[in-house]
């Protein structure tokens, strides 16, 4: 196997008509590992891997999978991919066992179907059509589709969207012995508690740009910065926030996250908190909640990816 | 099943042989449209209705036919089944594949174009099988003595490959150029006109005027290919006509065909 990243975004550009949907986009994808990209809706995600995959021709900059390129070199590629689809692309008679079957016999030296059966709990599919599957099992069929054929990469769209949490953490431990066994994942998901668990480095995409990528302790270590973030009962008064903004003075950084929650990221310390909390008092807002903590990759993301910023 | 002695997810990519392929997918293509209540309807219901209906009716109101009504009507209905097959269903069942995604996940699959088409052709071929042999089992009840010879049947042959391959190659065009809903009310429509007035069933000769006009459309063509077929005789003329049908639809076909 070529030494070399599992998959290479060089300068990439995507447009529809006069929207970019990505923007110059440049990240690489270690072998072996599993790395997450993320972004809010829109942020050209979806595209990027479209393009790795072969179904999008790169209108500028270059893309590599295992060295390949996803177009030109299709025919090479799609063995050794697995491309979890988000939803959709099944036989609406089919069962799930049929085409996880099908898909099977496609390949040279498929996984059992069996295996993948009763580690993504799909025999309670039984006999039932495609079109009659619930969400979650249709997901889950579609992982098994793209693990079948034991892939040296599978790109993996939101996985586990929609299962429940005992599913959610099989998924989540298939997916770390994929790992383990030399498989390299490429996940997207909108749950950043599971890119934070899973992910071995986390690209975070913003109108197609890569505006972080790291190991989720580097992208959330941030030297001393800390968070403080307040949850309110009611929403915020009119100016409010603006008001705190100032009384918090440069250095830090406020964000709304919603109408009932705002987040204070910079050198917090006790002050802050006193100064957050005499801004409650002032404006008669009453808090639910006011929490002083690390940074999670969720805080990372919304920080980064925040439509409002104040001031 | 033995123990592996590599870990489970060890990569071991590859696809299997071409072969293969094109068997699993005409298997799994010909399960699925025979499972389709709709289309089997399509398959074998309807041509067994007309075939049955068209010969007692003839009989019933004394149609002026050069022959006996089962044998100028059952190569007809073989010839509609072979329409409704590689056109109809066809068309139908791949309309739906682009809409529900099916062709962008088998484009995930180390499956080639050209194979998933050949499996489709493959199934296709399949199901004609079937529908020959419980419409020309109808036929004989009805008292059709089959086709003549083996040049006969060779003909018969020759008949469903070259009229699958027109027939098939239009309902790929519908297919892969329109919705997925008007993809399936123009191919049922087509083969409502094409049955009235498109020389399948009915003897070209019954068109009158039209007649020269008629055997140039690929349902007359495949009409009368079948009944000079099942005469003894080969229609050169009329599988030729197939054939151009064929080019013009594959040609159209590759040019427009979206595969999403």
């Amino acid at each position: 196997m070529p030494a070399g990243p599992a998959v290479l975004v060089d300068g990439l550009v995507m447009r529809y008509g006069d929207r970019t949907a990505v923007d110059s986009l440049s990240f690489e994808v270690e072998a072996h590992t599993i790395t997450a990209v993320l972004g809010p809706n829109g942020a050209g995600k979806t595209t990027t891997l479209e393009t790795c995959e072969g179904y999008r021709r790169a209108q500028a900059g270059k893309v590599r999978v295992l060295g390949l390129d996803p177009v030109r070199d299709r025919a090479a590629l799609l063995p050794r991919i697995g491309v979890m689809l988000q939803s959709g692309g099944a036989w609406s008679g089919a069962r799930a066992e049929e085409m996880l079957r099908h898909f099977a016999r496609l390949h040279a030296h498929p996984l059992e179907p069996a295996v993948l059966i009763e580690r993504l709990a799909l025999d309670e599919c039984g006999r039932t059509p495609y079109r009659r599957l619930s969400g979650g099992q249709q997901q889950r069929l579609g992982l098994a589709l793209a693990l079948v054929g034991r892939p040296e990469l599978v790109f993996v769209d939101e996985p586990t969207a929609g299962l429940d949490p005992q599913i959610r953490r099989a998924v989540w431990e298939l997916l770390e012995e994929l790992r383990a066994d030399g498989v390299t994942v490429v996940l997207t998901t909108h749950y950043l508690e599971e890119a934070e668990r899973l992910a071995d480095k986390v690209h975070i995409l913003d109108h197609g740009r890569l505006v972080a990528s790291g190991s989720p302790l580097e992208l959330t270590r941030g030297g001393t910065v800390a968070t403080v973030r307040l949850v309110v009962t009611q929403p915020f008064p009119p100016g409010a926030p603006e008001a705190l903004a100032r009384s918090l003075g440069d250095g830090t950084e406020l964000t709304v996250l919603d109408e009932l929650s705002l987040q204070v990221s910079g050198p917090a310390d006790s002050s802050t908190l006193a100064r957050v909390a005499a801004w409650c008092a002032d404006h008669d807002v009453l808090p639910e909640s006011l929490s002083l903590g690390q940074r999670n990759l969720e805080d990372v993301f919304l920080e980064l990816t925040a439509r409002e910023d104040v001031r | 099943m033995t123990t592996p002695a590599r870990a489970t997810f060890a990569p071991r990519p590859g696809a299997a042989p071409v072969a293969q392929q094109l068997l699993t997918q005409a298997g799994m293509e010909a399960r699925l449209m025979l499972r389709n209540g709709e289309q089997l309807l399509l398959a074998l219901v309807i041509p067994v209705m007309v075939l049955v209906g068209a010969v007692q009716g003839a009989e019933r109101v004394g149609l002026d036919l050069d022959g006996r009504p089962v044998d100028v009507f059952t190569p007809g209905v073989l010839a509609l089944a072979a329409l409704s097959t590689a056109f109809t269903s066809l068309a139908i069942a791949t309309g739906f594949e682009r809409r529900y995604g099916i062709l962008k996940r088998l484009g995930t699959a180390p499956l080639s174009r050209m194979t998933l088409l050949g499996g489709k052709v493959l199934a296709l071929l399949a199901v004609q099988v079937l529908q020959f042999v419980v419409i020309g089992g109808v036929g004989v009840a009805l008292g059709w003595d089959g086709p003549d010879g083996i040049v006969g049947h060779l003909g018969v042959l020759l008949a469903a490959l070259c009229g699958t391959a027109a027939f098939a190659s239009l309902g790929m065009l519908l297919a892969g150029t329109l919705r997925a809903e008007a993809t399936l009310a123009a191919a049922n429509l087509v083969y409502l006109l094409l049955l009235g007035g498109g020389a399948v069933v009915l003897p070209a000769e019954a068109y009158g005027g039209l007649e020269s006009w008629v055997t140039w459309l690929p349902s007359g063509a495949l009409g009368e290919a079948m009944r000079s077929a099942c005469d003894g005789t080969i229609d050169a003329g009329h599988l030729v006509v197939l054939v151009l049908w064929a080019a013009l639809g594959t040609a159209l076909t590759a040019r427009t065909f979206k595969w999403e």
